[in-house]
């Protein structure tokens, strides 16, 4: 284990931990807080507002970081542009989210919690992503 | 504590929830240097592309997401979830699959790390797929489609 692996373990596993204790790993709290017209469950508003507060601080420590504490350089998206594949992709993925309740990271950490279920989602989940990068490939 | 008006909230939890995976990804950006985008690491962990990190960093990442599950798991003395049946989660999971390449991120990556950025492709992405993900709920429930178990 080296320190290209050790962070990014610590960083998983306290992601992980958030997301099962925000509630995030039942898909019935995750559907019940898109239900705004239904029983709303605001869980999950905490669950994004606690998130985006301590990584809007994280940002202010980048703006005064030549470069992280254990890499050579940041990595970061610096794209601005909308496209209709932003928007369209983003459409899809919202529409998958609502039908079953689950986003990548809580799909994944949910293989401890209900396995079979779980597996089924993250298996259909990685060949949608293989079936666009077959596509993109051939064009 | 319940939030008045809705009894069935969570919010301590869910608050306490976010803060860690904000300082999950706050270690990921300020220690490697990089955004925590689920979609876009375990793209990278089974060699779909995906992000620029290593493929043992991204796995590293990914395997982390069921320990801390695993963790609160235990203890809290076991989570209470139920999930779809087999039929939507297939559909689903195709979705949030292809929607999350295309789209390129999903809830963490743009809905956490770009919003906390003020990013507009970040905040355009948020947008459309908590719209979308309530227009569907608000279908399913129209014509009484229940599909959790």
């Amino acid at each position: 284990m080296n320190e290209r692996m050790f962070w990014p373990l610590v960083s998983g596993t306290i992601f992980g931990a958030g997301l099962a204790l925000g509630g995030m790993t039942d898909p019935a709290r995750v559907r019940g807080f898109l239900d705004i017209f239904g029983s709303w469950d605001p869980t999950l508003a905490f669950v994004m507002g606690g998130a985006v507060i301590v990584m809007a601080i994280a940002w202010r420590f980048v703006a005064r970081m030549d470069q992280p504490l254990f890499a050579e350089k940041f990595f970061l998206p610096d794209r601005s542009d909308l496209t209709p594949r932003l928007i369209g992709g983003s459409a899809l993925f919202g529409i998958g989210w609502g039908i079953a309740g689950l986003c990548p990271g809580p799909g994944i950490a949910a293989l401890v919690i209900e396995p079979t279920a779980a597996a089924i989602f993250v298996v259909a989940m990685l060949a949608g992503m293989g079936l666009v990068q077959l596509i993109e490939r051939q064009s | 504590m319940s939030l008045p008006g809705f009894p069935d909230a969570a919010p301590l939890a869910g608050l306490a929830g976010g803060v860690l995976i904000g300082l999950a990804a706050a270690i990921m950006l300020l220690g490697s240097g990089r955004i925590a985008g689920v979609s876009g690491l375990a793209a990278k962990a089974v060699g779909l592309g995906g992000s620029g990190i290593s493929r043992s960093g991204a796995w590293a990442f990914v395997i982390g997401l069921p320990l801390g599950a695993l963790l609160i798991a235990i203890m809290t003395g076991g989570l209470e979830a139920s999930f779809a049946g087999p039929v939507p989660l297939v559909i689903a999971g195709l979705l949030v699959g292809i929607g999350t390449r295309l789209g390129s991120g999903c809830t963490s990556g743009h809905g956490v790390c770009g919003v906390s950025r003020l990013s507009a492709r970040s905040l355009v992405a948020t947008i459309t797929f908590m719209a979308a993900g309530i227009a569907t709920v608000a279908a399913m429930n129209a014509i009484g489609l229940e599909v959790l178990r």
